[in-house]
């Protein structure tokens, strides 16, 4: 990936001078390396987490050629194992969590709030620096030794039987916590005192407001993580049982303390991807969106429900049977702030003048597919269904519908939107656009397959599976394999912009927001003047009744 | 203070002001409008970063707590091992030294540069003293066969604590915590410490003002935290057990 480093300076045109922007103000590798800039930060985000995104997809990508055949002949069941848990571990903790808070949230939250920088640069780099750390030294430990354990870490089996690098793995991942912990510490800061004149809280995009309450999930939930897994170690290593019942320790008390972790986790994976369709929807239907104040709020009606659900996952753990109920009831409350997005974007587009540029694609793809992805999740929270489909393929199905075809389809939507400002180019419509559909149709051919087997029963995580779930199975890898060209696709294209690319201009989609009053690429400080805000984020009629008028 | 208000300032007045001007200047980094804006900007960070911590804790408190319900009875008779003498004198330690801080931070306000040299140095050795306490308190331990996994005779427990044999993974279990727990503590009290120091020495090359001491603010709100952290695992390690009258010797 060092070509990215050297490829992102646009070429200037011939006949001026160059004008200084973030990309030009410094060359060199260590300009780079030691950058306090948040769009460079950003920049070195990018490259790594999407090293780290085909990593994981080629390992599942081997997982899903594996399970073409019931007997399954390509890998040893181990092998397997490992793959299936590389695949979970890198997912998870080194693409979905970081992948829009530290890309798009990195480049844009201070543009967007008319600041010169986040609050604190250099904490910003070191969480980098952390994080590189942490990702490499997992991979290590994965690809060298291996881990078997899935990403839940459960226990005994991550304490006592595993084989494999258990504890090196577990301290990469503790490492990463701390890298998303002082992401999250850097947004709020800057969020609360670095907002331009006149920007108050009502006026601040939706984007901002879930980035903001993302990062109060990181703040609160991964210091817990971190020490569940520490504690993990200290079993391990030391042998005393604080989680093994034969030492007197109880195994339900990691499964708390991990989901406490973990089912916030989700919504840090899907409230990121809300804030870029509440910004790309507008834009694209040219209307101010539908109830700004409730949109914003229930951002944060879902991290703080997000905190009250966590033993759903623990139906059939052996959990009492009245707090499983009451657990069952708050999970439903989810729906509730969730639904209110979808209904507010779906009202924005009402009426709207609406162009299907990629980012709007991508826009719509997530809504559709988390509504569809969503709506089992329903079925999950009931307490007597999920006894049923407890892991099995529905709870996959359900949760890559919700994180890959929620998470990556708006992230690849904020990219697009974004990628103008970043590089100051545009990209090609036909192939951004084919590229939109090829994941769409991609994505449904490979999960709605296994919402039919896991009902019907196909157990997760085994190497093997009867017979008759064959068709289905086929039928998820043949679409994996579309959705993987989808995905491979935007390299291409989005390199070929860099040279190639026409200038973009500062505001290529005549958006509102602040990011886009100033230059494409930014200068080093964003903007020559600090901005001063006199109007809400989403202020399209007002273009509307200029043109009219 | 405006320095356009020449004639209410005397001349001394004056060139300290300028120079405090001049420090602002310096200290100033490019993303804020102003010293005030950095000023909240970085307690405010603190205290979010705080939060963190109070969680990072909060999941050993809670494991804890869950199993102090789950297994009281040798908790309990584990937790009347622990040198609660020591303990307790290293809860006035921490709570003379964080005095000590909040004397630094005021003497900082008002400008008296010796005055917070003297308070940030006073800070951090009874920091020290409280560190040298506790490995006086963990060589006890280690004297009285409290280190599961290194030191430790399940047979006395048995015999003299009148545990069952499967009461004794118990107690392991409760030291695990006790170490654990005081262990991060007192890797983070000797964090603090560092920093104290650290504030102390650039007190003493004059780096601070009336105008700029935000870093010894922002290390005070942690050296607070640390000391707080210390007032709940006392009674949470050292008080569940009892420690009655006997113990006592009234």
């Amino acid at each position: 990936m060092s070509t990215l480093l050297a490829e992102p300076r646009p070429l200037p045109a011939p006949a001026e001078a160059p004008r200084e922007t973030y990309l030009n103000v410094a060359h060199g590798l260590m300009s780079w390396l030691l950058t306090k800039d948040h769009k460079r930060i950003a920049l070195l985000y990018l490259i790594t987490v999407t090293v780290m995104f085909f990593v994981g997809g080629i390992a599942i990508t081997i997982v899903r050629l594996h399970l073409m055949d019931p007997e399954g002949g390509l890998v040893e069941a181990d092998t397997y194992n490992r793959l299936f848990t590389l695949h979970g571990v890198i997912m998870v903790f080194f693409f979905l969590v970081p992948v829009i808070p530290t890309v798009l949230g990195n480049f844009c939250i201070p543009m967007m709030i008319g600041a010169r920088d986040l609050a604190f640069p250099r904490i910003n780099l070191a969480s980098w620096y952390l994080f590189v750390i942490a990702a490499g030294w997992t991979l290590y430990a994965m690809l060298a030794g291996g881990l078997d354990t899935g990403w839940t870490f459960y226990t005994p089996y991550t304490t006592q039987s595993s084989h494999y690098n258990v504890v090196p793995a577990l301290i990469g991942i503790v490492i990463s916590g701390f890298s998303s912990i002082f992401t999250g510490m850097n947004f709020i800061v800057t969020i609360h005192k670095l907002r331009a004149p006149g920007l108050r809280w009502w006026r601040l995009p939706i984007f901002v407001w879930t980035i903001y309450a993302t990062s109060f999930i990181f703040l609160l939930a991964v210091p817990v993580l971190a020490m569940a897994l520490i504690l993990e170690i200290l079993e391990r290593v030391l042998r005393i049982g604080v989680f093994d019942p034969a030492l007197g320790g109880d195994p339900l008390l990691f499964q708390h303390l991990f989901w406490f972790y973990s089912h916030p986790a989700v919504y840090i994976m899907i409230l990121p991807g809300m804030g870029v369709a509440s910004e790309v929807i507008p834009c694209f239907a040219r209307k101010k969106i539908f109830g700004y104040t409730f949109v914003a709020i229930s951002s944060f009606g879902i991290a703080c429900l997000g905190f009250l659900v966590w033993a759903h996952h623990m139906f059939v753990a052996g959990i009492s049977m009245y707090s499983a109920m009451i657990f069952s009831s708050l999970s439903y409350l989810v729906a509730v702030p969730s639904a209110i997005k979808v209904f507010n974007w779906t009202a924005t587009l009402y009426k709207g003048s609406i162009t299907f540029q990629a980012p709007m694609l991508f826009a719509l793809g997530f809504v559709c597919l988390f509504t569809a992805g969503g709506l089992p999740g329903l079925f999950l929270a009931a307490l007597g269904m999920d006894m049923h489909v407890h892991d099995t393929y529905f709870v996959i199905a359900h949760f890559h519908f919700i994180m890959v075809g929620g998470m990556v389809m708006a992230y690849m939507s904020g990219l697009h939107y974004w990628w103008p400002k970043i590089t100051g180019r545009m990209y090609s419509e036909w192939w951004s656009k084919l590229t939109a559909i090829i994941i769409f149709v991609g994505f449904f051919f490979t999960f709605l397959p296994q919402f039919v087997v896991g009902y019907n029963g196909m157990p997760r995580r085994y190497h093997r599976y009867a017979p008759e779930f064959k068709v289905w199975n086929v039928m998820s890898s043949a679409g994996a394999s579309i959705l993987g060209a989808g995905y491979v696709l935007p390299l291409f294209y989005l390199f070929y912009s860099l040279k190639w690319g026409p200038p973009a201009g500062p505001n290529p989609w005549r958006a509102t927001g602040l990011e886009w009053q100033t230059a494409s690429p930014p200068p080093k400080h964003n903007f020559h003047e600090t901005p001063v805000v006199v109007r809400g984020p989403y202020e399209y009629h007002l273009e509307k009744a200029q043109n009219e008028a | 203070m405006k320095l356009s208000d020449s004639t209410i300032w005397t001349p001394e007045e004056r060139a300290i002001i300028e120079q405090d001007t001049m420090l602002a200047r310096h200290r100033l980094e490019e993303q804020y409008a102003n010293l005030e804006q950095q000023h909240e900007t970085a307690a405010l960070g603190m205290w979010v970063f705080l939060a963190t911590e109070v969680m990072f804790f909060g999941a050993l408190f809670v494991g804890l707590g869950a199993y102090i319900y789950l297994h009281h009875e040798a908790f309990e008779k584990a937790s009347e091992k622990l040198n609660w003498i020591i303990g307790g004198v290293n809860t006035v330690v921490l709570l003379v030294s964080s005095l000590m801080m909040v004397l630094a931070v005021h003497a900082a306000k008002a400008g008296k540069q010796r005055g917070l040299f003297l308070f940030l140095v006073l800070t951090a050795l009874l920091g020290i003293c409280f560190l040298c306490l506790k490995g006086l308190e963990y060589y006890t331990d280690w004297r009285d066969n409290l280190i599961p996994g290194w030191r430790f005779d399940e047979q006395e427990w048995i015999d003299r604590a009148h545990l069952t044999p499967n009461q004794v993974p118990q107690v392991k279990l409760f030291l695990m915590f006790y170490w654990t727990m005081t262990g991060l503590h007192a890797l983070h009290v000797t964090l603090g410490i560092g920093a104290v120091l650290a504030m102390a020495v650039l007190a003493r090359r004059g780096h601070f003002s009336p105008v700029y001491y935000s870093p010894v603010d922002v290390t005070a709100l942690y050296w607070h935290f640390v000391d707080t952290v210390w007032i709940f695992l006392l009674p949470m390690l050292y008080l569940i057990g009892t420690h009655t009258a006997a113990d006592l010797h009234f």
